[in-house]
């Protein structure tokens, strides 16, 4: 297989002792056993995520993506731009899309990076991709299980796709209310994907689990007993936001309930990481603050 | 003159013009069939003052300060459920997200609404070095009323903070030490000539 190269989107969570830290640290290892370089965008800035619009307006939330769309078609020209953040994805899209649908728009926003030199660079005409779209269209589901070393059976998980991998833009020939995607990924590296996960594309309040933190848990909270209900050992996601919610707040949200959660939160990069043969530390499981025990047994054989 | 005066001048009872004309995807506002399909579909739906349905026909029935005064548009999460389910496919979350910031923008938004608040504390912290700075992004939310009740929410968030930093999320040396895009001053004035050239076009500049 002859290797395939991406202009590469990491995001401000990817960064270095980050909240997805762990997540990058996976995805560079999965994506060393299916022959993918990642090409990093040099000098990438924040998206501004889906809560910057409201100090941010259009035209600034805009002008910060293209500058990303313009310095990837200058350094890595030709190549997709690929995110494995869902805010980043979600944000570069939109960004293309709405300069692409409006010349005044376009016209706007080149003149504002004029500044910086970077309007000439600005063609605006690169795919902008999700990592999970990269893995089910440029590899393959065959594809996917190639380099697999391990089989992940006897675990359990509930796929928790979330809202902004799977709305507006989500993944072509899957519905929005049902994705099937993230269970056949699972299944492909040999782990049991629950069926009837109720909470699959159920917001878990992204941003305002820091604003409005109790109406947020309590979304959260539904998310996790959902998993539990069906039998789930873990959840599985592919964006860092729901991966941290939905992880880090089971504490207060025990304190708070009575309840007793100890989900492990993981990310497909992790799964596929591990079933190719990597350590937990490659795995980034390190990373994990409800360890993922039974997959780290599975990486340690 | 402040911008809102000039506002409710241009427009005098016209709101649905105001909006159409000055809040991001305002022109689809008229297009709502009223359904509800939007307001049953949002999972922050029942904390909803006036659930985005009642919204766009407030705004037809000319209800400025109610509307932009509301807490209601705050309450997104920017789940784009309403978007993928409206029947007329109204792109509805950035209709939200745009009369939210309009409002903002005007001085009308409730001020102490925490989603507003952490919204600005969001921006300016990625506006400063072009990459979030979570250690910052946290506790500036927390501080954000002072220093005694920043003590008690970071003393209350203290296990998930231990958390993050025993497996490495979070860097507890951010606040002197945080890396960005390379040319972070030119980079604010990207943002800044943006704003400008925003404001001009929607004769905003006050």
């Amino acid at each position: 297989m002859a290797k395939k190269e991406y202009s590469f989107y990491p995001g401000c969570s990817s960064e270095r002792k980050a909240s997805a830290s762990n997540y990058m640290v996976s995805v560079y290892a999965m994506c060393e056993k299916l022959d993918i370089q990642l090409n990093e965008i040099p000098d990438w800035n924040c998206c501004s995520a889906s809560i910057g619009y409201a100090e941010g307006g259009e035209l600034p939330r805009h002008v910060m993506n293209a500058r990303n769309i313009a310095l990837s078609e200058q350094s890595n020209s030709g190549q997709d731009i690929v995110a494995t953040c869902a805010a980043c994805w979600l944000g570069a899209k939109e960004t293309a899309d709405r300069l692409d649908a409006s010349e005044q728009l376009l016209a706007d926003t080149k003149e504002v990076l004029r500044e910086a030199g970077l309007d000439v660079h600005l063609k605006n005409e690169t795919p902008i991709r999700h990592m999970v779209e990269v893995l089910i269209e440029d590899i393959g589901y065959e594809g996917i299980a190639q380099p697999m070393q391990k089989s992940l059976e006897g675990i359990k998980f509930a796929g928790y796709v979330g809202c902004q991998t799977n709305r507006p833009f989500g993944v072509a020939g899957e519905s929005f209310e049902n994705p099937v995607y993230l269970d056949k990924m699972v299944e492909t590296v040999g782990g049991e994907a629950i069926s009837d996960y109720e909470k699959k594309v159920t917001c878990c309040g992204g941003a305002l689990a820091f604003s409005e933190p109790e109406k947020s848990q309590k979304q959260i909270k539904e998310i996790i007993e959902a998993a539990y209900d069906q039998g789930a050992e873990m959840i599985v996601t592919p964006c860092p936001v729901c991966q941290m919610n939905v992880e880090v707040y089971q504490n207060q949200i025990n304190k708070h309930y009575g309840t007793k959660f100890h989900m492990p939160v993981t990310y497909y990069s992790q799964l596929l990481t591990v079933a190719y043969g990597g350590s937990a530390k490659e795995a980034g499981l390190d990373g994990n603050i409800v360890r993922a025990k039974k997959l780290e047994e599975i990486a340690s054989k | 003159m402040s911008v809102n005066t000039a506002m409710i001048e241009k427009y005098r009872n016209d709101f649905l013009k105001e909006v159409e004309e000055n809040v991001e995807e305002g022109h689809w506002v008229k297009m709502c069939m009223q359904c509800g399909v939007c307001s049953g579909s949002c999972p922050f739906g029942p904390h909803w003052e006036h659930p985005p349905q009642e919204i766009f026909m407030m705004i037809r029935a000319g209800k400025r300060d109610e509307v932009l005064g509301s807490e209601s548009m705050w309450m997104c999460t920017s789940c784009y459920n309403c978007i993928v389910r409206c029947p007329r496919e109204l792109p509805i979350t950035h209709i939200m997200h745009g009369l939210a910031n309009y409002a903002h923008r005007l001085g009308l938004a409730p001020k102490m609404n925490p989603t507003r608040r952490f919204a600005k504390i969001f921006w300016d912290n990625i506006a400063k070095t072009g990459r979030v700075n979570e250690l910052g992004l946290s506790l500036n939310l927390y501080f954000m009323d002072g220093f005694g009740s920043g003590v008690k929410k970071a003393t209350a968030m203290a296990g998930v903070g231990v958390g993050m930093l025993r497996t490495k999320r979070l860097n507890p040396f951010a606040l002197v030490r945080h890396k960005g895009v390379q040319n972070p001053k030119e980079f604010q004035s990207l943002l800044k000539k943006a704003k400008e050239v925003e404001d001009r076009r929607k004769g905003l500049a006050g």
